[in-house]
């Protein structure tokens, strides 16, 4: 590859303060659905990448990450505000951005060197040199030899391989990343995260900067100079960490275990539990409930009851011990602390006295207690419940409460959130659904 | 590499010197060529109407009439490919060309393929007077009307599946709108097309065969071909002949599937979107020679470097300028207006339709043709629920054994290609003999063709069907009519669904063909919509044709809506394998 261009230092933060990359000013994204007012799922966002810098992007699901990442490359146009990149107004993807997808998104009709080349051919590159560049690309990113393959041939981690070498092919300024890593297993993730950071380091490739959008604290610590943590409806930027641990970092280092925790604690802290910081507001009945299992809820919790933990734990030990994901942790803890069973601190989940009580009771006991934490602490179970009691059959259609969540909620998230509360209406034998009438109702089967 | 003219063969790399393969690919190459040239020159013949184009039953003839017959095939076939490229794309890029585009193809897909042939080919006729040209043209376009809908949907539904994140990297590396079609959007939608072609060729024999002998005004015009070909053996009440093209057309068929769609569907198979590899397909004779033989490497190059020119030259085309981003509210008022200008002109197409019939037809007759299509509805509800009845356990035991029904499914392909129309004089035959009510006997001729299609689906269900069920149900000792019950039907029901329905719409078609069946100068015609639109068709009666051609396509929309959908629904919804 070509590395015309002068780079600035990769990893030395403070020295990289200079000029903005790409910046967002006061974005906000709205989606309008059908007649309704429309849904705000970004909330004037400011943001500024600086040169030789990576940012990762942290926040649970639902939180507008990703939206808030098209809308920096130009594949989503913000509602209100604007992003600038080295100066010029974005709009439309722009030459010197380029982007890797979960999905790797190959063509799968194009073979290796056909996918690489394809941004080459799309600008117009002569033949010679798209050729000459793609195969530089492919041998810089290890995928020699592998050429003529077709995607499908290929392992996930090959595959991925392919979408950063057809990214870097561009010779992009700034690389979006949206959760590269996390469609492949953790020790391909981790050898292909450590190819790139060795490429970023050594400054083979001419890229100034990277914003990495992901669920996975870890990999956020171990590869950002910076962390955004983005809060939800509507998503805004909640948090900023800098980090400044010295390169390489390794995830057995103390230092590196703190700023983990921290990252844990700012993560899975609930609005509602949030003491100091923001105003301390009770969830409403669109509140986007954590689509937490059952099953792994009470395996949690008894879990926790028992040693080694002893009503609480680290979170990111609790996630190696439990064989959990940082996304699945963070829904289970959410869900703990909206149910009232625990609550986080100091990178720790600490159980509350329901939650040992829970733990320690027998199934119908359990029944009861999650039941009572769902009405007094879920507005939306408690309303579904007092709608069905006021109602004379002690029934009512699905639609009539998807249509309510859907004001606050696209309408597939509606249903995921709906689904959530009815599988936890269910356990608590609050109320039971027919799936076939779409019917939900006080009588037990 | 650029390819040069001229440049030494010696110096290409071992893959383009000539192998075995360009022995056998040259003549086919060189006969292609000619066999254009012959046609273009036989279609544009003189004619007049009156005359009659001499069809001989000798059967030294029937390789010619073969080859003129699949010539009007692969005419329609390019049209309908044109066709379904240029409205599927509309229908795709464009929310307010969607909304009327979609219900409009969903209507034609509802009318009957024959009413079409009735209805235009006057006007094909006028455009080419004194040439055979119009006529052929009617007959293309008849078969066109039997491809094109289908083949439509299916660009359509995968225009509109086009993964978001391929759309998005298409976006972010800047393919221009046109490399994006060419790139992205239409290899996506190649293997479902290539397999709907497929499936739209097997249906088109059907009306090739039933084009060729064409009436206008009392006229009968036969264009040469194996449909014709079996009009005249009829009149003449001559068996061998029938047998002679029964025979001609097994090949064609044969012939057909081998040198074109098992290449397209085994070459498809690397623009299939999916991440893991799936079964091999054996590589097709053909498809191996077409890649061995230099000749088509040669031609392959030059195609593409055509395509390759037509995509830079794309790519260079200046980026459409963005439009002009209608506010919410002037965006929502002009949908609004689109809205109504779609509904007053569907409205007054409407009153036009009726003030052309109720011109020339009372209201009694219209009610007597809408009790014609309630007989005709329930000759089409009992054969396919009989053929059900037939079909369903013989296709369960089939998909039960796998190695059979992989040995089955080719030959029911066939079958389902085979038009039953050329099985129609044994029919009559036999209810002349044994003096059968034609009311009844008749009717099976409508399902001939088509009950193979819920063989065919039944056997994949069945297929389809995880082994660990049937080993559950083995387990816990599940058996009989439980078995049925609990297990098969509900895990068949899907492939079922989408099988009857197919049936039923083929049903409906034939209708027109099969209710009035001849032998001789003995005409057998029963009760129903389907006769009464032949008859008409016959006597040049246009208002009574279109009558009951509206009424049929009423039947058929209002049938698919009340029954089809909502089984097709229902299948989706609650019993899907997943």
């Amino acid at each position: 590859m070509s590395a015309d261009t002068s780079l600035s230092p990769g990893a030395n933060a403070g020295a990289a303060a200079a000029t903005a990359l790409i910046a967002s000013h006061a974005v906000c994204k709205t989606y309008t659905t059908g007649e309704s007012a429309g849904r705000l799922v970004l909330d004037h966002i400011d943001f500024a990448l600086k040169e030789g810098e990576i940012v990762a992007i942290l926040g649970k699901s639902g939180s507008g990450k990703s939206t808030f990442l098209r809308i920096l490359s130009g594949l989503t146009e913000p509602s209100e505000g604007g992003v600038d990149y080295r100066g010029n107004r974005v709009e439309g993807p722009a030459h010197g951005i380029a982007m890797v997808f979960q999905s790797f998104a190959l063509f799968p009709w194009l073979t290796v060197l056909g996918n690489v080349e394809l941004g080459l051919e799309a600008q117009g590159v002569p033949r010679e040199e798209r050729r000459q560049r793609a195969v530089a690309a492919i041998d810089l990113i290890g995928l020699d030899g592998f050429e003529s393959a077709y995607p499908k041939e290929l392992s996930g981690g090959m595959r991925q391989r392919v979408g950063f070498a057809r990214a870097l092919v561009v010779n992009p300024d700034v690389l979006l990343m949206d959760e590269p890593f996390s469609a492949l297993d953790v020790l391909t993730a981790e050898t292909l995260r450590g190819d790139m950071m060795d490429l970023w380091l050594a400054r083979r490739v001419p890229t100034k900067g990277i914003i990495i959008v992901s669920h996975n604290i870890e990999e956020a610590v171990e590869i950002a100079d910076r962390i955004i943590i983005f809060g939800s409806d509507p998503g805004c930027i909640r948090n900023e960490i800098p980090i400044s641990l010295p390169r390489p970092r390794s995830q057995s280092d103390p230092a590196f275990r703190r700023v983990v925790d921290e990252v844990y604690t700012q993560m899975t802290t609930v609005p509602g539990t949030e003491a100091a910081k923001r105003r301390a507001e009770p969830i409403g009945v669109g509140y986007r409930l954590p689509d937490a299992s059952i099953q792994q809820l009470v395996g949690l919790l008894e879990a926790l009851s028992i040693p080694p933990y002893d009503g609480r734990a680290d979170l990111p030990k609790l996630a190696e011990s439990e064989h959990l994901s940082t996304e699945e942790l963070v829904i289970l803890i959410e869900a703990l602390q909206l149910l009232g069973f625990g609550q986080v601190g100091g990178g720790d989940i600490e159980m509350m006295p329901a939650g040992r009580e829970f733990a320690a009771a027998d199934l119908q006991r359990r029944k009861q207690i999650f039941a009572d934490h769902l009405r007094r602490n879920i507005p939306l179970a408690a309303h579904i419940r007092r709608v069905l009691d006021e109602r004379p059959g002690h029934a009512a259609p699905e639609g009539r409460f998807l249509a309510e969540l859907e004001d606050y909620l696209s309408e597939e998230e509606a249903a995921k959130v709906f689904e959530t509360v009815i599988n936890w209406g269910r356990y608590a034998e609050l109320f039971a659904y027919d799936y076939d009438s779409g019917v939900v109702s006080l009588e037990n089967p | 590499m650029n390819q040069r003219w001229g440049r030494p063969i010696v110096a290409w790399p071992s893959r383009f010197r000539p192998s075995f393969w360009d022995g056998v690919a040259l003549p086919l190459v060189l006969g292609a060529i000619m066999l254009l040239a012959w046609a273009s020159q036989q279609m544009s013949q003189p004619f007049h109407p009156g005359e009659q184009l001499p069809i001989s039953l000798d059967p030294i003839y029937l390789p010619e009439y073969a080859l003129r017959t699949v010539l009007r095939m692969a005419g329609a076939l390019v049209a309908s490919l044109v066709f379904s490229l240029v409205y599927a794309a509309a229908a795709a890029k464009s929310k307010r060309a969607e909304k009327l585009l979609i219900p409009v193809l969903d209507i034609l897909q509802s009318v009957p393929i024959l009413g079409f042939l009735s209805i235009t080919v006057t006007g094909f006729i006028a455009l080419f007077p004194g040439r055979l040209l119009g006529y052929e043209c009617a007959a293309i376009f008849a078969i066109f009307t039997s491809q094109a809908w289908n083949m439509t949907f299916s660009l359509y539904q995968s225009f509109i599946g086009v993964p978001n994140d391929l759309r998005e990297a298409a976006r972010m590396y800047h393919l221009s709108p046109w490399l994006r079609f060419w790139l992205l959007e239409v290899p996506f939608a190649l293997p479902q097309l290539v397999w709907n072609m497929m499936m739209s060729v097997a249906g088109g024999w059907f009306f090739v065969v039933a084009s060729e002998a064409i009436t206008v005004n009392g006229d009968s015009v036969l264009l040469p071909g194996i449909g014709s070909y079996i009009s005249v053996a009829i009149d003449h009440r001559d068996l061998h002949a029938v047998g002679y093209a029964i025979v001609a057309m097994l090949s064609v068929i044969v012939i057909v599937d081998q040198l074109l769609f098992r290449p397209l569907l085994a070459w498809v198979q690397r623009f299939k979107f999916e991440e893991v590899g799936s079964e091999e397909v054996e590589a097709p004779w053909f498809l191996v020679m077409l890649q061995r033989a230099r000749i088509f490497h040669l031609m392959s190059n030059l195609m593409g470097a055509m395509t390759k020119l037509s995509l830079r030259i794309g790519a260079k085309l200046p980026p459409l300028p963005p439009l002009p981003r209608a506010t919410p509210r002037a965006g929502k008022a002009i949908d609004v207006i689109w809205g109504a200008i779609l509904v007053a002109g569907a409205a007054l197409v409407a009153v036009e339709i009726v003030l052309f019939i109720r011109g020339e037809v009372g209201s009694g007759e219209i009610a007597h043709v809408v009790l014609l299509g309630a007989i005709t509805l329930l000759r089409v509800l009992s054969l396919i629920a009989l053929a059900s009845l037939v079909w369903v356990p013989i296709g369960v035991w089939i998909g039960l054994r796998p190695n059979l029904a992989h040995r089955v499914q080719p030959f029911i392909q066939f079958l389902a290609a085979f038009p039953a129309n050329l099985l129609f004089p044994i029919a009559v035959v036999t209810i002349l003999r044994y003096r059968l009510d034609v009311e009844i006997w008749v009717s099976p001729l409508m399902i001939l063709g088509t009950q193979w299609y819920i063989l065919y689906n039944v056997i994949a269900g069945t297929l389809g069907l995880p082994t660990d069920y049937q080993e559950v149900a083995a387990i816990l000792g599940v058996r009989k009519w439980l078995w049925w019950r609990r297990l098969v039907l509900p895990g068949i029901f899907p492939a079922f669904v989408t099988g009857a329905i197919t049936a039923s719409g083929g049903s409906w078609n034939a209708s027109i063909v099969a209710e009035v069946v001849k032998w001789g100068d003995t005409t057998l015609t029963a009760t129903g919509v389907g006769a009464y639109i032949a008859q008409e068709t016959a006597a040049g009666d246009f208002p009574r044709i279109a009558l009951g051609i509206a009424v049929l396509s009423l039947y058929v929309v209002v049938f698919n809506r009340l029954l089809w959908s909502r089984l097709y629904h229902l299948a989706e919804e609650r019993l899907r394998l997943d």
